[in-house]
Formats: structure tokens, sequence, C-alpha cells
């Protein structure tokens, strides 16, 4: 690649945050350059500084941080030195800044075509006549549906993807020398992911323009950029042209950062199921969310249920539970047929079953100790008290790789990853014989959740008991499933052994799903986009 | 490879630190404005007062002294009223009358509206409905108004007085504990809660309860306000607390004429507004308190 003239010098940048009444540092000195037309990718996991890195470079610090030291320069002007009114006139037309909510980002009362161009308006780059015909010139190169009309619409009227495409149409508007794309695809579909990925690098590739590409996917970011620097601990691990750092990283902490997609379970599948569900019908008031659901879970084994959301996964562990009451169908458990309602099953049938959420946040309650989190249950089922309470909850700790330490802490002074191991271990003390995983991983960083897909492999092993394992991400499946069940709008569309559901041939839809979870190879979108392409010509 | 360096103890948790609820309490006490502090004292100040009367007061409660209209002298720092009971004393027991009276009657409120509150919030079905209702229908009712007509049918004794109080301000705070609790019940660990099996009385006291006492303190100091007010102005009007307790509503009312004399005497014109002082200086610091609190729990940060 050629790299063009500098166009963002950072040296030594160092920021801190203020909370809980102290200063602490974020960003420990990080260096970084980026050529005209260079496409960097900023990779790590959550508070590793990336996110306040990108703003950095904008020059712009949020509320509660600070600028301890270093230079920002920006063409050769300082944007440290720079008074808040300098920097407004480059924000928004020199130097744009794409988020990672767009739902969240746009103004709900004006509509797009109005927001795309108000910057590039404000600061007369072309003339207001001509704005129009350019917004719609962007969308068409994003590729978005009926690009003519798309701009009179109200940001809730099109879709996720499609609202991100446009706030990337809305930072290119002024054709600024340098984007910012904060996790600009981290809250989409994989399916929707792809065409959103497709679309940004077009673009960005068409302007010339340089780009900061943060994310904590490194699948994702192969796809984007031309070197991909890896932060940690607000410091850099390493840098290195994107081919060269997926083959050949030279720093453990980076080789780790994809291990979990190596990450694989030996096949294990028979026919004595203990959880079977029968042709299931549910619904939310008038809308049926499942049509005819199946599936069984063999005893000991993890059956994984993929499917992108509002699929009807969730929903699905909903009725199992007996949270929501089926419309028709039946779920049995053990040979015995379970009541529709939660009231209705008896305590060992609840104690049976447990459950581990998305959000390990939310599933504690903050005001009460990881002591009394664990131990509810085993007061609760198990009618243990005192020493023996005490004991047993030590023992769930470590069995979850934590200690005694942690018996008395508030959910809010743990990490996520330990936040979600308590979660387990809150199930475990139940000593079910099923626990369903709702998305269990989905909110970790990669290393972390390689840790929690171990300790349940681990778990399984030793205790022997079943998962129903919902998840929307493929290499999680491939790491920890027996069986697999793909699920689309409500209804199943697959289910068997997972060598058989990963190979072909395929229903159409697991076809599509498979073929969009990024690969840990910079040529993947490129061959996705194309053999897509070529299966329309063919169709069409 | 990632054994080497990752272990589920070692990661970093959020950027909190391990303090104890004291030294929490010591910290946000410490940034406190001025306002807040002007208010704990003036409330200490009132707590004290009401609970040592009887030693701080010169004269009893209901004595009655020859001299009624007395001036301020040494012997009657304020002077006496209109049957010559001294006004300084019955200003101070009046302090734990009015107070007493309100804090009983707010507590009895919360009890009241806050656990149907939260029972309407956990259940969210038919009782959920008649709950709300009923409430509404109360509410469409002046409160004073609706005050005065159920004190002339029960009688106003105290225990009237505190029930029909408790039981009209309980609608307030069954709204408030409703609507503050809807956002909890939907909360992951209250379904795990569900999920468990437990029942309404463990969710109730300890899923929920905890997760939304900020809002409920808050709330406890204004109605407070309220039934603090209600009080001194159903005294005002005659049906509240019976003579010869003194309570600084009724204070008011006996010595009201003496506003006439402003014109010849203004110092004791003033004398009936030692008592409405008295209620509003209260009722101002209880609200910079409060004012404080919410702002230190909604996590509003001055930027």
């Amino acid at each position: 690649m050629s790299k063009g003239e500098v166009l963002l010098k950072m040296r030594d940048v160092r920021i801190d945050g203020f909370s809980d009444e102290r200063w602490h540092k974020i960003i420990k000195g990080v260096d970084l350059t980026l050529h005209r037309g260079e496409v960097l990718g900023l990779i790590g996991e959550s508070g590793a500084g990336k996110s306040t890195l990108g703003k950095a470079a904008m020059g712009y610090t949020q509320p509660g941080c600070r600028l301890v030291s270093g230079s920002i320069e920006f063409e050769g002007q300082d944007l440290a030195q720079m008074s808040d009114k300098e920097k407004l006139g480059l924000w928004g037309t020199r130097i744009a800044y794409v988020a990672q909510s767009a739902a969240a980002s746009f103004n709900p009362a004006h509509r797009l075509i109005e927001q795309t161009t108000r910057a590039a308006d404000r600061a007369g780059i072309r003339a207001l006549s001509e704005s129009r015909s350019d917004a719609i010139g962007l969308y068409e190169s994003l590729q978005l549906p009926d690009s003519k009309h798309i701009g009179e619409r109200y940001p809730h009227q099109v879709s996720g993807g499609q609202l991100q495409r446009v706030m990337t149409a809305m930072a290119m508007s002024p054709r600024p020398d340098l984007i910012i794309f904060d996790e600009p695809t981290t809250a989409l579909d994989v399916t929707t992911q792809v065409e959103v990925l497709a679309a940004m690098r077009d673009i960005v590739e068409r302007f010339d323009t340089a780009a900061i590409y943060i994310t904590h996917d490194l699948a994702v970011v192969a796809q984007m950029a031309d070197s991909i620097k890896v932060l940690r601990y607000g410091e850099e691990v390493e840098e290195a042209e994107t081919r060269q750092m997926l083959s050949a990283p030279e720093k453990p902490y980076t080789r780790s950062l994809w291990s979990v997609r190596a990450l694989e379970k030996e096949e294990n599948s028979h026919d004595d199921y203990i959880l079977s569900v029968d042709s299931i019908d549910a619904s939310y008031g008038p809308t049926q969310v499942l049509d005819q659901v199946s599936m069984q879970v063999p005893r000991g084994c993890t059956v994984a249920v993929v499917g992108e959301s509002g699929s009807g996964k969730s929903t699905t562990a909903r009725v199992i539970t007996g949270l929501l009451p089926s419309d028709a169908g039946s779920v049995q458990f053990n040979g015995e047929l379970l009541p529709r309602r939660l009231q209705d099953r008896s305590r060992e049938q609840l104690q049976k079953i447990q459950m581990i959420y998305q959000m390990a946040d939310t599933a504690m309650n903050p005001r009460q100790s990881v002591g009394e989190i664990i131990g509810r249950p085993l007061e609760f089922y198990l009618g243990l008290s005192g020493a023996a309470l005490e004991q047993r909850i030590i023992a769930l700790l470590e069995m979850i790789e934590l200690d005694a330490s942690f018996f008395d802490r508030l959910p809010e002074e743990l990490s996520g990853g330990q936040k979600q191991r308590i979660c387990i271990a809150r199930a475990l003390a139940a000593e079910p014989e099923l626990i369903i995983c709702d998305e269990v991983t989905s909110a970790l960083d990669q290393i972390v959740q390689e840790g929690i897909l171990k300790l349940l492999l681990k778990l399984q092993n030793e205790l022997g008991m079943s998962f129903l394992f919902i998840t929307h991400d493929i290499a999680t499946v491939r790491a920890i499933s027996d069986e697999i069940v793909v699920m689309f709008q409500g209804k199943v569309v697959e289910q068997g052994p997972k060598s058989q559901v990963f190979s072909p041939p395929h229903p159409e839809y697991t076809q599509l799903l498979l073929s969009s979870v990024p690969e840990m190879d910079p040529d993947w979108l490129t061959g996705v986009l194309q053999s897509r392409e070529q299966s329309q010509e063919h169709g069409g | 490879m990632s054994e080497e360096n990752y272990s589920a103890t070692a990661e970093i948790g959020a950027l909190r630190l391990r303090r104890s609820r004291w030294q929490r309490l010591w910290i946000s006490l410490s940034k406190a404005p001025p306002t807040a502090w002007f208010g704990f004292i003036v409330v200490a100040a009132y707590i004290v007062v009401a609970v040592a009367a009887p030693y701080i007061a010169p004269h009893g409660e209901s004595e009655v002294f020859a001299e009624s209209y007395a001036l301020p002298s040494s012997e009657h720092l304020l002077g006496t009223d209109q049957i010559g009971r001294d006004i300084y004393s019955r200003l101070i027991y009046g302090a734990r009358n009015t107070i007493g009276l309100a804090l009983v009657t707010t507590i009895l409120a919360f009890l009241i509206g806050g656990c149907l509150g939260l029972v309407a919030a956990i259940s969210r079905n038919w009782l959920d409905q008649v709950l709300s209702r009923a409430v509404d229908v109360l509410m469409a009712i002046p409160a004073l108004i609706f005050a005065l007509m159920l004190l002339s049918v029960f009688g106003s004794s105290a225990w009237s007085l505190i029930g029909i109080l408790a039981v009209l301000d309980s609608t307030r705070v069954f709204r408030l504990t409703r609507s503050v609790a809807v956002n909890v019940v939907v909360m992951d660990y209250v379904e795990a809660a569900k999920l468990r099996g437990e029942g309404l009385g463990w969710i109730m006291r300890r899923e929920i309860l905890p997760n939304i006492m900020a809002p409920l303190i808050a709330e406890f100091g204004l109605r407070f306000c309220f039934v603090f007010l209600s009080i001194a102005a159903l005294s005002f009007l005659g049906v509240g607390i019976q003579p010869p307790t003194a309570d600084w509503g009724s204070m008011v009312r006996e010595n009201a004429s003496l506003i006439q004399f402003a014109q010849y005497d203004f110092k004791i014109a003033m004398t009936p507004m030692i008592p409405a002082a008295a209620i509003a200086l209260l009722t101002v610091a209880v609200n910079f308190i409060v004012d404080w609190f919410l702002h230190q729990t909604s996590g509003l940060r001055d930027e």
C-alpha cells in the first residue's frame, strides 16, 4: 500500500479520567501516526482506552476526562493547544465521527437528509442546491435502498443497519480528511453487519479518506484496516500491518485475543433427552412469536440455539422456564410434563432448570453481596444455613475460579467476567440438571469469553449437566455445542448434530448466517460479496 | 496461550474502590452544599428541642399564669397568650406534638402506600387495577376538604387525625412506589427470584425495596412536610390537635387577632408569626436536605 503524507500524528498522549473521587490514568502515553487514505484499526477489550484514544484523535475529551500531556497534530496543527472554538471549525467538516449507536445519535424529530447535510451546509462546503443531490449520491454509493427518497424518512422509519449507513453518509458529506468509526457495527446482527462493513469500506476507499476504526472484534477490523494497533490497559501492545498482524502476531496477548475462535469441542450426541420441547406456539399479546417450535436436549450435552435478534430464541427459553405460558404444545423434562405456568411448577421442578442471563449487571441485585446472591438458592432449595452454608458458598466460588475474598463484595465491585461467573455460581448452587444460558458471553470481551466458555465446559465434564445455549455468535457455537438448532422468524429452520449443521448442504437461512460470520482473513469480506453476487446472478 | 496471563480473580473490576458505607457517607457529606448543611443543623436542632422539651421549657405546657397577653419579659420570653400561657414554653412543646404527630402519620402513610404500591407493581393484574383506580378516586377529592369532612365524621381525636391523614397521603406514596417499582420489577434479578420460586414477601422486601429506597426516602422528607403543613392547617381551622395540647397551627390561630395591632406595636403583633416561622423554617430545612439527597442519588454531576 502506498502511503500518503502524514495526516495525524499523536505523540505520548496521556489522558486521565475522574471517577469515584479520584483521578486515574486511562491512556498512558500512546503514539499514533496516520497517513492520508490509511485505515487504522484500534482494537482492545473494554476499558483498554480505545474509545478515549479515538476521541482524543479529534482533540476531544469526554466530560470527566482531561488531556494530561502529549501532542495531537492534525496537518501540523496541534489540537491539544487549540481553543474549543477552533476545534469546532474542524469537527464535522475535516474530522468526522461515527458513533456506535446510530439510533441514539440521530435527532428523531428531523428527516435523515436534513441531518446528513447539516454540517456541510453550515460550513458552506457546497451550494445548498447541490447538497441534496450530493447526499443522494452518497446514499447510492452506500447501497441504501430507494436512495432517492430514503432521506425523506425519519430515523425510526429505517432499520438499524440502514441508519448506521446514513450516519456514515452524514460523516462523509463534508468530505472530511479523517473519519473515526467507534464500534459502528457492534450493535448490529451478523447478517446486517456484512452489508454495513462493505458499504463503509467501499466509500472510505472511494474518497481516499483516512479512518480510525475502533472495535473489539479482530475479524471485523481485519476487513477494514490497513494496519492494526492493539491496546491494553491504556498502553499500546503492538502495531503492524493487517496481514502480518493476523498471520504472525508478536505478543502473547494479541494471540490470546482470537484464541476463542480456535476453541472447539468434541461432538457428543445421543437419544436420551433431558428436555424435549414439542411443537410450541407462543405469543406476546396478539403477535405470535413462536410457530411450532420443537427441540430436544440430550442429557449431558449442549444444544446451541442460533439466530438473529427477533428470531424467537429467548422467547423459547421463556416458555421452557414457564415465564411465558405457551399457547399450544408441550415441554417435557426428564420424561415428565412441565406445567405451562411458572406458578404451577413445584419447587423441585424449578430447582432442576436454572437460567443464566446475558447482562450479568441486571441479573444480580446491586444491593446484595456475592455471598447473599450465591447463598440464597442454597438456603431456599437445600435448606443450608450457618457454617455449612458459608462453606458451600466458598466451595462454589472456588468452582468458578474465584476465591473467598469475593464473599462480601457487591456486584459493582466486580468486572464483567467476574459478574457472569457469580451468575453461573448462583445457577450451580441450585444443583440443576439443565442450565439455560441466554447469550451469556455476548456482552464480554474475547479473552473473558474464552474463560467463561472453558469454565462451562469444565463444569459440564465434572457435573454432567446439560446446557441449552442461546447465542448469535457462531464461534461460540463451534466452541461449546454438541447439537445446533437454527431459528429464523419464530420457526426452527434446522436442527441436528454440530457436524451436520456446519456441513453443506444448508437451508438458505443457515447458509446466509454461516457465511456472514467474519473470519480472520482480510480477504473474507471480498470473497463473501463476490460469492453472493454470483449466486444472485445464477438465481436471478 | 491465554492461561499464562489470564485469571478470573485478577480481572480488573469497575473503578469503584472498596469503601465502607460510613466512608462513602462521609465523602458525600463533606461535599454537601451549605444549604444541605443548613438543613441538617436546623433539623437536628428541632429534634433536640422536641425530645428534650420538658427540660428546655421554663414553664409547663398548659400552665396558666395570672396575666394574659403579657408583654415579653425575663419571666415570659415571648409573653403569654390569650388565657395567660407562656408562649415560649408552648412553642417548645409544640415542636414535640406537631413533629411527633406528623412523623407517625408519615410513617403510617408509607407503610400503607408502600406495601400496596409494591404489591400492585409486582402483580400487574386485576389487583393492580383495583388498587390504582381506588387511589385515583381518593386523589380526585381535594385532600384538605376531604380531611375536614372525615374529621367531622370521626371526630377530631389525635388518632383519627393520624389515621385520616395517613390514608389520604398514602395515595401519593402508592403512586410513587408503584411507578419506581415497575422499573425494578422488570429487571432480570427479579425474574431470577421468580424463577427460583420466591414468594411475594421476599421479592418485595429483598429484591425490590432496597433498590427503590432512594426515591422513597426523598419522598418521605417531602411527604413529612406536607403532612406537617396539613396538621398545622387543620389545627388552625380548629379540627386538628385539640387544646390544651400545644401545637403551632392552633397557636397561630389563637393569637391571630394580635396581628391587628401591628400599627401600634409591631413586635407584639408578630407573636402569631413566631409559630408560623417555626413551621416554615422546618419545611425549608427538610426541603434543602431532600434536594441534596435527590441530587446525590440521581447521579447528576455538576459539569
